[in-house]
């Protein structure tokens, strides 16, 4: 099978590094961008397997934008996306009937691990890593 | 001011048709100007001429107002106030009462009324009476509106709170994880970069902490301020010194222009803040082997800090949102500069509170200039609380 390539888009620097190790360590090529903006420049050329992309960027809601429109280029890719606000502010973006405007496939809690990562990414890919 | 028209019911509830007349043809044609809020009440009347049938009506309406006579045919006055009413809170209730004892009043205003009409009465006394319901209603409806704003800018607040104090904790989490699972190998050193990003990244959360509690005491009032004479040139000089490392590291040189004589009547800690913050921003967010010119001068009845970097600029949209809470501006250029987001939020908040004021322009490529202006000498307000803001320029 050919190597998986996955947009991973974070405005933090440890967590590009910290997600670039995991994924790398999958077998994974990674492709980073730091900001929402960067990612779509990014798809303007690019298809990538997957995605990983953080919610909290430049702007508050960042994530579900970029999130929507990988998936008006491309249907077919998993997005994943991570965020640290969830727990905290009681927000709870769980899909639920009526929100489906969420176009993530599944949406994890930071820190992200390993294991959790690469479980997700087999499920939505439909292949072992 | 501009004022808006806003309709408040009131219910006068009375079984004399002479009081129910009375009371609509006086108070349908009343308008009330409530200056402190900037709003014209005008006042639609309904009436019941008993209990029962109020009570019901509330089901579809609830007024804003009510006259309400203590002696009712079937259920009384009092007991409307005393079970129906109180669950309407906010319903501002004038008894009407047969007799202007000082028990029934006591009684009534015990029961939540908020005032009482004896009968016989006036016009006059009838309007006076309603005004000051229609005031007190106004008000609070205006305070309950405030809180709800408060509560609702307070959750916003400390959501982004939690999400700047939860990335620096799950980045070092991160890392732990990674070093834990030996991800680079047996060897240690292989994981120095980590260990030093950890450390980096808690000394961002302990700079935020500070400075949420620096601005949690601004805000409340409750730091106990120190006016004394401050020269401007030593704070400009020491927050210089504070920053010469950072600046030497990357090849940044700063420049100080002073006009002699300046000073200020201000607390030397908050003072700090300002000039602090804004000489780190104009090193963190310069180029390397750029500029930071600190100029101190007089402008009439103020002094002007002008803090200017050969830094990245912002856009006219990106200055606009620069002053507030966890505004930071995010992209290629800055992602990697260690901040709070709340240092100019502190600046801004230090200036006003000290009758000045602050204002920033940028040119995106070229850099970024921030002026903030203080009374040249403020009236000696000495320790204590908020800052006495009587300047000579008034």
């Amino acid at each position: 099978m050919s190597e998986t390539t996955v947009l991973l888009v974070d405005d933090d620097t440890d967590f590009l590094v910290q997600g670039t190790l995991q994924l790398e360590q999958l077998g994974c090529r990674v492709i980073q961008a730091g900001s929402r903006r960067e990612a779509v420049a990014i798809l303007e050329t690019t298809r990538p397997d997957a995605a990983v992309i953080d919610l909290m960027m430049e702007d508050p809601d960042a994530g579900f934008t970029l999130a929507y429109q990988i998936k008006s280029r491309y249907p077919q890719v998993p997005v994943i996306m991570t965020t640290a606000v969830t727990q905290a502010t009681g927000l709870s973006f769980e899909k639920v009937p009526g929100q489906e405007w969420i176009r993530a496939d599944v949406i994890l809690s930071k820190p992200v691990r390993a294991a959790q990562l690469k479980a997700e990414l087999e499920r939505l890919l439909g292949h072992a890593l | 001011m501009h004022s808006e028209m806003e309709t408040l019911n009131l219910a006068v509830v009375d079984d004399e048709l002479g009081i129910r007349l009375g009371v609509s043809s006086i108070l349908s044609d009343m308008i009330m100007d409530i200056p402190d809020v900037g709003c014209r009440i005008r006042l639609q009347v309904s009436s019941w001429a008993d209990g029962e049938s109020f009570i019901e009506s509330l089901d579809h309406s609830t007024p804003q107002i009510v006259l309400l006579d203590s002696k009712l045919p079937g259920i009384g006055g009092m007991d409307i106030l005393e079970g129906t009413l109180s669950k309407h809170p906010d319903v501002v209730t004038i008894m009407i009462t047969a007799y202007a004892t000082l028990e029934s009043a006591v009684r009534a205003t015990k029961l939540g009324a908020y005032d009482f009409l004896a009968k016989p009465f006036t016009p006059e006394e009838l309007r006076v009476t309603v005004r000051k319901a229609i005031h007190h209603y106004v008000l609070a409806a205006q305070a309950r509106r405030l809180m709800e704003e408060n509560r609702t800018v307070r959750f916003q607040f400390i959501s982004v709170l939690a999400h700047e104090l939860k990335s620096p904790i799950n980045a070092v989490d991160g890392y732990l994880d990674l070093i834990r699972n030996r991800m680079l190998g047996p060897e240690l050193s292989a994981y120095d970069g980590m260990i030093e990003r950890s450390s980096l990244r808690i000394a961002g959360m302990r700079k935020l902490i500070n400075d949420l509690l620096d601005l949690t005491r601004i805000e409340s009032g409750q730091r106990i301020r120190s006016m004394e004479p401050l020269i401007l040139e030593d704070l400009a000089r020491s927050a210089i010194e504070g920053q010469e490392t950072a600046a030497r590291e990357r090849g940044i040189r700063i420049d100080l222009t002073v006009e002699p004589g300046l000073s200020i009547q201000a607390d030397r800690m908050e003072m700090e803040m300002v000039f602090n913050n804004l000489v780190s921003n104009a090193v963190k967010y310069n180029r390397p082997d750029g500029t930071v010119k600190v100029a101190l001068s007089r402008r009439g009845d103020e002094v002007e800090v002008q803090v200017t970097d050969t830094g990245w600029g912002m856009s006219k949209e990106e200055t606009t949102r620069l002053f507030s809470d966890f505004a930071r501006i995010k992209n290629e250029h800055t992602r990697d500069i260690p901040g709070s987001g709340l240092g100019l939020s502190l600046v801004k908040k230090l200036s006003s509170l000290y009758g000045g004021s602050v204002e920033v322009e940028s040119e995106p490529g070229v850099g970024s200039s921030f002026r903030v202006r203080l009374p040249f000498q403020l009236s000696s307000a000495g320790t204590g609380g908020a800052v006495s803001k009587e300047t000579d320029h008034g």
